[in-house]
């Protein structure tokens, strides 16, 4: 399937979806603020890298899928959370982005210019979060040909 | 408190926006890697390095990794289960949380602190 933007997807959701990760982004930024003065930033840094709206987006995801099959007169639980599951697995490649974000924050940040670091780990965070992705799936592919050769 | 409120405003901005991204991108594992963007990390490290300076910021970015890895070992863990035995996506999400923060504070403990 070819990487595109579904803009339906959009409308279909709620104001208060959109509110409640707000919300939820909003309080963890405050906490992480309010661990670094508590207990410094070392414990507090972990949380810069929480999954704190991952289960509202997977609970999302799982009844967005579960109501179009209901559309078309089937139950989408079961599919819901097999689509929550795979949303998950693509969280697990933009990780490892998140990790080179970290890693160039870190070393970068306490001699270089602030904003064009920050910028420039972004892009990383999306380049090897794209390339881990793209790389999984060549692997699934290849595996999927190998299996059918077999059989 | 007036910092509180502006990182609280900052935070659920920067957390809605790279959401909505990800709402908008097909197909669904690739629409996933925004569940894992660095929202919250932008949002206070540019905070941090305008209120505590680059190298409190840094320190903070060092720990970053090791909760970056915690959600590496959480979404897997999250998928694998959801797959396999499909359980209601809020449940397996907020229980398997206790594996990030185990796994964020194993790593602290022994590399980071």
């Amino acid at each position: 399937m070819r990487i595109g933007l579904d803009v339906s997807s959009i409308q279909h959701l709620r104001l208060r979806d959109y509110a409640v990760r707000f919300v939820f982004g909003g309080i963890v930024t405050v906490l992480t603020g309010l661990i670094a003065r508590r207990y410094g930033p070392g414990v507090a840094g972990l949380f810069l890298a929480f999954p704190a709206i991952f289960p509202a987006g997977a609970t999302l995801i799982e009844k967005q899928q579960r109501e179009k099959k209901r559309r078309v007169g089937l139950d989408g639980t079961s599919r819901g959370r097999v689509v929550a599951g795979i949303d998950a697995i693509g969280a697990a490649m933009g990780t490892l982005g998140l990790i080179a974000f970290a890693l160039l924050a870190w070393r970068f940040l306490p001699s270089h210019s602030s904003p064009a670091i920050l910028t420039i780990a972004g892009l990383a965070w999306l380049a090897i979060s794209v390339l881990a992705w793209l790389i999984r799936k060549v692997i699934k592919k290849s595996n999927a040909a190998r299996r059918r050769k077999v059989t | 408190m007036d910092e509180l409120i502006f990182r609280f405003l900052i935070g659920g901005t920067l957390v809605s926006a790279f959401a909505l991204i990800g709402d908008a991108v097909r197909p669904k594992s690739f629409a996933g890697l925004f569940g894992a963007a660095p929202s919250i990390a932008l949002a206070t490290l540019g905070l941090t390095v305008a209120t505590e300076g680059r190298d409190y910021a840094a320190i903070e970015a060092r720990s970053m990794i090791a909760g970056a890895i915690a959600f590496f070992v959480y979404a897997l863990i999250v998928s694998k289960v959801m797959i396999r035995y499909k359980p209601p996506a809020l449940v397996a999400t907020s229980e398997l949380m206790l594996v990030w923060l185990a796994t964020a504070f194993g790593l602290w403990f022994v590399w980071v602190r």
